[in-house]
């Protein structure tokens, strides 16, 4: 009998141990995340200001600034999400509305589960091989937001896709019901449906895509960028260019990835601007993962079919 | 034009004489134009899901035709076999990948060393303990990790982790395969417990009651019943974690060093594949130069390995998917 108690109380034991070494490693994520946060901050904080956030890159430590590096950023993101979302939100549609079963169909979505694995500099070589060297496009702005196009298209992809199939089928038969054209079907009613769930994959992609540094590397980005590319809007008639797009660019991660690399030096210190740059970075990539938990999460609050 | 013509009734305007007539001719014109209309559509939309096949197809492409001109000079044997990488020597320079494969493989090492216990432990903690409430905070939070920039964890790595690691190994040089591998194995948490999380999950629970109904408590029927029952997804999280971390980057770059170093010991510095590509890429290499072909060797070499453990990966997750 009181074998019998010893064996429960031990088996609550061993349960409970196992649930704090659950805790204890949940916590060792968290922790760690907090602890690079709080490092980033102690030594990067104090250094962002005004003439951080307007100064080119300079020799000194002190002068230098990241005004190249985020507007190059903001530039890339403008060309990556020009391509990725048509593109991405097409193939997607496609793949979920249309397609039929068949070796087409097959290899394609094989293919993009495997493009999703593929490591992120590997997109780099494709954009110096054949960007760069076969259709000589440079080193430029439109060269680094193409491979990050093709960097986050199968996340815009899948995140598509998923936001096709929440949509119920009742839907689509109502539709068609009426006479519906498969295409007016998606543009009418499942595109503005599902824009929500797009709109969240294509937060994630751009927040993938704004701290990429490696494919951007390889492309050939500079880190000494001391002007600024032209800028897309103009006064006169038609209001935009595009001399832009062929600007020799420089963006934050690469900027950061520079200074790092310096050596320790406390006269002229680096790694403080390097923290400053990556305190930058980790806010926008953060505040864009917030806004998708935020709309993934009312999303599903409100929709019930 | 035609979405309008199939509600001629619309509430809110009475048809007039001239909108029905209207209506009428589109109607007549309707089915033929709407479905000329749809066929564009659809092979345009066609042409959209390709352009993926298409950046594979580059891909592959690419990294064959810069790396023929390479393995012309040097034989694949050589390649495969030589214990240097010193492809800048002017003299004599040698090609033998191992080197940046076994950087490679210790850094992939270390972090799956961090990521597979505490991944798994995470993902057996968020499916069978966690209230619900609180997993549901915890778990977006934890996804934050592999959001974080990777260059931003090369920072974390040289100047947080590896002072932290020297107090207790004094040995430790300023960039080692250990405390980039140990980041990367932090970065890559979430891929392993997300999915593995999900494959526990959609373990039936009528295992969890008959282990419990033969007194099992939760961590019996977690390492016994709902671990085996979920390996095939747990399998497929972990391979993508591997591949993750073979792929992985700037971590390496900035925390493992750079010089190519042929040792299997995680606390000295080495240069990785991904570490030397970035490395050659900052140096201003025209293309023709065996220095440049050189990379999309080794490119080629990095795409071949995790494309086996995407496959792998692949194969388990489709099976997992049947069992239940």
């Amino acid at each position: 009998m009181i074998d019998t108690y010893r064996l429960i109380a031990r088996r609550r034991l061993q349960d409970s141990v196992f649930n704090v070494l659950g805790i204890v490693c949940m916590l060792l994520g968290v922790v760690t995340l907090a602890a690079l946060l709080f490092d980033l901050a102690v030594t990067g904080w104090t250094r962002i200001d005004r003439t951080f956030l307007t100064s080119f890159p300079d020799p000194e430590a002190a002068e230098a600034g990241v005004y190249s590096a985020w507007v190059g950023s903001l530039l890339l993101m403008l060309v990556t999400i020009s391509l990725a979302v048509p593109l991405g939100v097409a193939a997607g549609v496609y793949l979920e509305e249309y397609a039929r079963k068949n070796w087409l169909t097959t290899i394609i979505e094989i293919n993009i589960a495997n493009l999703a694995g593929v490591p992120s500099i590997i997109y780099g070589l494709l954009a110096l091989g054949l960007l760069v060297y076969q259709f000589h496009l440079g080193q430029t702005i439109v060269v680094g937001g193409i491979t990050l196009a093709f960097l986050v298209l199968p996340i815009v992809i899948v995140s598509t896709r998923e936001a096709l199939r929440a949509i119920p089928r009742g839907i689509r038969e109502a539709a068609y019901a009426l006479g519906a054209t498969p295409w007016q079907v998606i543009k009418d009613h499942l595109l503005p449906y599902s824009a929500g769930g797009i709109a969240t994959g294509t937060i994630i992609a751009l927040s993938r895509a704004i701290g990429e540094t490696a494919p951007l590397l390889t492309v050939g980005a500079l880190a000494f960028i001391a002007f600024l590319p032209d800028s897309p809007l103009q006064s006169r008639f038609p209001f935009v260019n595009f001399h832009w797009l062929n600007s020799d660019f420089t963006c934050l991660p690469i900027q950061m990835f520079n200074w790092v690399d310096r050596p320790e030096n406390p006269e002229n210190d680096f790694h403080r601007n390097a923290a400053a740059a990556g305190l930058v970075l980790i806010i926008m990539t953060l505040s864009l993962n917030g806004a998708a938990i935020y709309i993934r999460y009312r999303l599903r609050k409100r929709l019930k079919w | 034009m035609p979405a309008r013509s199939i509600h001629p009734g619309a509430p809110g305007a009475a048809p007039s004489r001239v909108d029905a007539l209207a209506d009428a001719s589109n109607l007549m014109l309707g089915p033929g134009r709407r479905y000329w209309k749809d066929w564009v559509v659809e092979k345009g939309l066609l042409l959209a899901a390709l352009s993926s096949v298409a950046v594979t197809t580059g891909i592959v492409l690419i990294l064959l035709y810069e790396s023929v001109p390479f393995f012309r000079k040097v034989s694949l044997w050589s390649f495969l076999t030589d214990t240097m990488w010193t492809p800048n020597f002017p003299v004599n320079p040698h090609f033998g990948i191992l080197p940046l494969v076994a950087g490679t493989v210790v850094t992939t090492t270390v972090a799956l060393a961090v990521a597979l216990p505490v991944g798994t432990m995470i993902a057996i903690y968020l499916s069978e303990y966690a209230p619900f409430a609180l997993r549901e905070v915890l778990k977006p939070i934890l996804e934050l990790l592999s959001a974080v920039p990777t260059v931003v964890y090369g920072y974390f790595a040289l100047l947080f982790v590896t002072p932290l690691l020297q107090k207790f190994l004094p040995n430790l040089p300023l960039q080692s395969m250990l405390s980039a591998g140990i980041v990367m194995g932090i970065m890559i948490i979430p891929y392993v417990s997300s999915l593995s999380e999900d494959a526990m999950r959609s373990v039936p629970m009528l295992l969890r009651e008959g282990a419990y109904a033969l007194g099992a408590n939760k961590m019996i029927t977690s390492i016994k019943v709902v671990y085996p029952a979920a390996l095939s997804g747990i399998g497929a999280a972990y391979i993508l974690g591997i591949s993750r971390a073979i792929g992985e980057t700037m971590i390496v770059a900035v925390a493992a060093g750079s010089q190519p170093n042929f040792t299997l010991d995680p606390q000295q510095p080495a240069a990785t594949i991904t570490a030397y590509i970035v490395q050659v890429c900052m140096g201003d290499l025209p293309r023709g130069e065996i220095g440049y072909q050189s990379i999309f060797a080794a490119g080629l070499t990095l795409f071949l390995m995790t494309l086996g453990f995407n496959i792998l990966g692949h194969y388990l997750r489709k099976r997992f998917r049947e069992a239940y």
